[in-house]
Formats: C-alpha cells, sequence, structure tokens
C-alpha cells in the first residue's frame, strides 16, 4: 500500500536526513521509532504530501505523491490519507459528529452519518458526538481524532506520537485500539513515535 | 457540511468581536439610510409644495420666513398687506393667477387658512367628502387633519387664536366642515381650508376686544392677520405667465411697493444649502463608522486567524485546498456585514419612524417609506464591498499559510 524509497530531506540550512525505506501492507501497521531531532514529524509530513522530499520517491497504493500538485495533492490527501496529529486539534466551532462530516466533506466525499456513528460507537464515544471539542476529555479527543482519521475509509492512516502523554495502561489501550480499528477498517497504519513501550506491541518496526 | 456553516459557527464562536463588527456596520448602514432618506424625503416633499408658485408677496421681513409661513405653513407669517396693493400687483399682465392667503388661527395646531378655491385646483386637491366653502365660516379640511381630528361632514369646532394650541378660542364663532380632501401629498393635507371672509369675519369679532400693546410686540400674532377694515391678507402666492415674470415683477414689488417679494426656488436653495451642510457631515458620520466597522471587521478577522491557525492547516490536511480556506474567511466577512447590513437597514427605518411620529406633531413633517428606497439598494453593495476588502487581507493569508510548518508548531 505504503512505499518510500531513498527519502531524504533537508532543511534550509539543516542537517539533512536520510530516512530508511518504508513498505506497509494494507491492514498491516508499521512503527517507526526514533527519538527527538531524528526527523520524525518531517517522515510524517513528507508522507501526507504536506512538504516534498528532497530525494526519494513516495507511492500510495501505485500513485507517486511527487506527481500530484496543488488543490490535486490536497484532494488525495484528504481521500486515502488519515492523520492523527500529536496534540488531537479539531475545529473548535462544531461538534464531534460535526468535525467528522468537515473532514468527509473537504476530501469531497458525500455525507455518511451512519459510517460515522459506527465509529463513533467502536470507539466508545458515540454519547458524545454532540459535544465541542474543548468538552471532551484527553482520551475522548484522541478516540475522535481516531474516528476522524478513518472517517474517510482513508487507504494509510499516519499517527505522530499518539501515546506520549499517556500512561502504561492508556497506552497499551490507544495502541490496542489503534491496531484494531485502522487495520480492522481495511487501511495501513504507520505510527511515528518515540515511545519504546509500544515496541512490544508491533512487529513491524523501523528506527530511525 | 457546507463552507457557509463553519463561517456561521465560526462567527458564533467569536461571539463578542462579532457583536461589535455587526454593530458598527449597522449603526453605520442606519446613519446613511436615515439621512439619505430623510434628505430625499425633505427634497421632495418641499419640492412638491413649491411646484408652480414663482413668487410668494408678503410682508417685509426675511424671504425665508415668509416661504416657509406661506408656502409650508410652519413658520410665522412676517406680517399683513395691504389689499389695496395686492389688487394693483394682480392687475399686471405677466401674472397667470395668484392665489390670497390670510391666517393666524388655528385649531388642535392644524393652520386655518382663508384663501380661494384656486389653491385647491393649484395643489390638485379633490374631495373625498362634501364641497368647496360657500358660506363665511364653512371649512375645507385636508386628508391628513380630518383623519387626526376624527372630525367628519357637518363637524362644528371653534378655532383657536395664534398657532398654539394654548391660544384663546374664538368662543362666539364655530366652523362648520363642509368639505374633506383626499390625500394630495402636500402642504394642503394639513391645513383647514375656508374662504377669505370667513378670516376676516372672525377677526372683526375680535378686534372689539381690548388690544394689549406689548403681546403684540412679543408674539406678534395678532399683526398677522387678515382684518376686513384696512384689506388686508397675510400673502399672495403668485404664478407667471412667462419667465419674463421673474425678471421683473420680485424687483418691482421689492422697490416700489411696501410688499416683500421672494422666490421660493431660490430661498428653498439657500434652505438646502444650510441644511445640506448638517446632512453632508451626519452622511460622513455614517461612512466613517462604515470605515471603522470594516476595521473591526479586518481585525477580528486577522485575530481569530491567529487564533485559528491550526484549524485552518487541519483542514487543509483534511483535503481542503488554499482556495477553499481563502473563501472560507471571505464568507465570514460577508455573513458579517450583510448581519450588520440587516441591522442597518432596521435601525434606519426605525429611526424614520420614530422621527415620521415626532416630526408630524413638531413640524408638520412626516417622512413615510414604503417599499425599498434606492439608498437601502446600493448600501448592500457598498457594506458587501466594505466586507470583501476587510477580508482579503485575512483570506490571502489563509490561503498562503505554510500548514506543514504550522502543523510541526503544535
Amino acid at each position: 500500500m505504503l512505499k518510500t524509497q531513498t527519502l531524504t530531506f533537508s532543511y534550509p540550512n539543516g542537517t539533512p536526513f536520510a530516512f530508511p525505506d518504508l513498505n506497509v501492507a494494507a491492514n498491516e501497521a508499521v512503527l517507526v521509532l526514533g527519538n527527538s531531532g531524528k526527523g520524525k514529524t518531517t517522515l510524517l509530513h513528507l508522507l501526507a504530501g504536506l512538504m516534498d522530499p528532497t530525494g526519494g520517491t513516495i507511492e500510495l497504493d501505485g500513485t507517486a505523491l511527487a506527481t500530484l500538485k496543488g488543490s490535486a495533492r490536497d484532494r488525495f490527501r484528504g481521500q486515502h490519507i488519515g492523520i492523527v496529529f500529536q496534540q488531537s486539534q479539531f475545529i473548535r466551532s462544531i461538534s464531534v459528529l460535526e468535525n467528522l462530516r468537515l473532514a468527509r466533506s473537504l476530501a469531497g466525499l458525500g455525507k455518511d452519518d451512519a459510517f460515522a456513528e459506527t465509529l463513533l460507537s467502536e470507539l466508545g464515544i458515540s454519547d458524545r458526538k454532540n459535544a465541542k471539542p474543548n468538552e471532551l476529555s484527553i482520551g475522548e479527543r484522541q478516540r475522535t481524532a481516531i474516528a476522524r482519521a478513518l472517517i474517510t475509509k482513508p487507504k494509510i492512516v499516519l499517527a505522530d506520537e499518539p501515546t506520549s502523554a499517556l500512561d502504561d495502561e492508556n497506552c497499551e489501550a490507544v495502541a490496542a485500539l489503534f491496531e484494531r480499528t485502522v487495520t480492522g477498517h481495511g487501511a495501513a497504519l504507520v505510527i511515528v513515535t518515540h515511545d519504546q513501550r509500544l515496541k512490544n506491541r508491533f512487529q513491524n518496526s523501523v528506527s530511525l | 457540511m457546507r463552507m457557509l456553516q463553519l463561517a456561521y459557527a465560526n462567527l458564533k464562536e467569536h461571539f463578542l468581536s462579532t457583536i461589535l463588527s455587526v454593530m458598527l456596520l449597522g449603526i453605520g448602514v442606519g446613519i446613511v439610510s436615515f439621512i439619505v432618506t430623510v434628505s430625499e424625503q425633505l427634497n421632495d416633499r418641499f419640492n412638491r409644495d413649491i411646484r408652480g408658485i414663482d413668487m410668494v408677496v408678503g410682508a417685509k421681513g426675511s424671504p425665508l420666513q415668509l416661504i416657509l409661513s406661506a408656502v409650508y405653513q410652519i413658520d410665522n407669517p412676517t406680517g399683513n398687506i395691504p389689499l389695496a396693493e395686492v389688487k394693483k400687483l394682480k392687475r399686471n399682465p405677466l401674472i397667470k393667477y395668484s392665489i390670497p392667503l390670510s391666517y393666524g388661527d388655528s385649531y388642535q395646531g392644524h393652520r386655518i387658512v382663508g384663501t380661494d378655491s384656486l389653491y385647491l385646483k393649484h395643489y390638485a386637491a379633490t374631495f373625498a367628502d362634501g364641497e368647496v366653502w360657500k358660506h363665511s365660516m364653512d371649512v375645507v379640511l385636508g386628508s391628513s387633519v380630518a383623519e387626526k381630528l376624527k372630525l367628519k361632514l357637518g363637524a362644528h369646532f371653534h378655532g383657536n387664536h395664534g398657532f398654539d394650541a394654548e391660544g384663546h378660542a374664538h368662543e362666539e364663532s364655530q366652523y362648520n366642515v363642509v368639505g374633506i380632501l383626499n390625500p394630495t401629498g402636500t402642504v394642503a393635507d394639513r391645513l383647514i381650508l375656508t374662504s377669505t371672509e370667513s378670516v376676516w369675519d372672525i377677526h372683526n369679532h375680535v378686534e372689539t376686544e381690548p388690544e394689549d400693546q406689548t403681546a403684540h410686540e412679543h408674539e406678534g400674532e395678532h399683526d398677522h392677520h387678515a382684518e376686513e377694515e384696512t384689506g388686508e391678507i397675510t400673502a399672495l402666492l403668485v404664478k407667471f405667465k412667462s419667465p419674463m415674470g421673474i425678471m421683473q415683477i420680485p424687483r418691482m414689488v421689492n422697490e416700489k411697493t411696501s410688499m416683500q417679494a421672494a422666490i421660493p426656488a431660490i430661498e428653498i436653495n439657500r434652505l438646502y444649502s444650510l441644511m445640506g451642510v448638517g446632512f453632508t457631515t451626519l452622511q460622513i458620520i455614517g461612512m466613517v463608522i462604515m470605515c471603522i466597522a470594516a476595521l473591526s471587521v479586518f481585525i477580528s478577522l486577522l485575530n481569530s486567524l491567529k487564533e485559528r491557525k491550526y484549524e485552518l492547516a487541519l483542514m487543509r490536511s483534511l483535503g481542503a485546498s488554499p482556495f477553499k480556506l481563502f473563501g472560507l474567511i471571505i464568507q465570514e466577512s460577508l455573513l458579517l456585514c450583510l448581519a450588520g447590513y440587516t441591522l442597518g437597514i432596521i435601525l434606519g427605518r426605525v429611526g424614520i419612524m420614530l422621527l415620521s411620529s415626532f416630526g408630524e406633531d413638531q413640524f408638520q413633517f412626516s417622512v413615510s417609506q414604503s417599499g425599498v428606497a434606492d439608498v437601502e439598494l446600493w448600501l448592500l453593495p457598498l457594506t458587501l464591498c466594505i466586507g470583501l476588502v476587510a477580508a482579503l487581507i485575512p483570506a490571502i493569508r489563509a490561503y498562503r499559510s505554510d500548514i506543514s510548518s504550522v502543523l510541526r508548531n503544535e
């Protein structure tokens, strides 16, 4: 599903990054481990097409990201890539359910409230669907972020440090939740983290 | 989830700054629409009453006062003029027709004007009920007088001396309502019309009373009465046969008689230029408030943009094109301006309603508003333009934001 080759990136006046090749199949999860400053978030942004690599290629479900420009890239990202950011962020002025609707509409997909309800109840937050984002607990926000990443039925979900703020018990629960829901919906999962605790849980892991 | 819904939700989220912007816009739009409507209507009303009157002849004094009192019936008369001189003037071949006016009395704030039936013809007044006066003390009511005083055909009333409701009543003689006019949209609607003879007759009775000389000077009201013994009327409205009249006669009257001639068009232009300063000032104030409103929209959008830069980056990561974010900011601004415009139109109309009910009593001037005024039509695109301009820079910022760097520095 996701294939990268000899990916490199350098910030202006910064040290260049060289990333190991990734090859993730559908329903598969890969852990990308690395300490701060190793370019974890940079890699995630490259994979999401938010930035262009200095060298190398990214191929997603047979499409080379580099061939997509401008709005076509945005559209492609919206439809095929789900992203869970480090600090779950939402549009504050609208409810959880409306945030999910917005994600579909921005991706150019039609409304699918039934699927939204399914996801929310799978994640155990269907009773919070009318709450505003800032009324949610941290755990609820994280679940909502997963729901939003999955609402477009993406081919791949990218997660940035989903467990860094959690204690051991919750770390385990969230990791399980990610694995179950993401791969359960047929998407490939890439988790970028420095959290060594996750190493035990995921067989496939790459170190930066 | 449409962008417009999101724009609305965002405005609701920033309630206070939204309210501030809407209020400022509303007040600006309201002032401008109020001023423009009032000045247009004043203009219209003044011109309608003046139409066909080339010259007004009255006692010497302020020409503007003469016009205001004789044509618009809003100021006190300048005095009386001797009938003998009027008759001499009327013989001038350049005069097409002239209408005598004698006044000085009122009933419940409405002036009782002695004239002849030419006055009715001049203002194209038609009878809703009854007919023109035949005898002394017969009166014809203007449409708004009849409506307000609830007087019907055959009703009787006593006039008051002077123009205040407090003036002493002429108890000894009563007026009989013999006709009621249809609305004409002119000064005739607000008057109680009668024959010149009625005014003379009623003051023959009054003149038997001893006169108070000081009251004369202070109020100057007694002087205004047309009196038969001396053969006086208060003013004469004149229509010329040709423009030649306006070249010769006013000067002749002013130089060779004890009377004064005033040209309504000139006096009203002078009045406009006086009032115009006030109107222009208020209009500028309204425009300035609208500009401040634009600034307020601009600042609140820019502020909310700072606060929401992560949200906007998030939307991009969810598939929104930069142009979509540009559109979102523009829509928020337009929505604000539309709300401000609506509030402004409501404020303007409420203002006009208030002025109308207040002005009706105080100045016998009523403004009416039916349908959509021109000013309301051109204020809409103007307000929306303000919205566009105010939103342009914030929208371009949203368009250009580098999502990757925003997302990295959460």
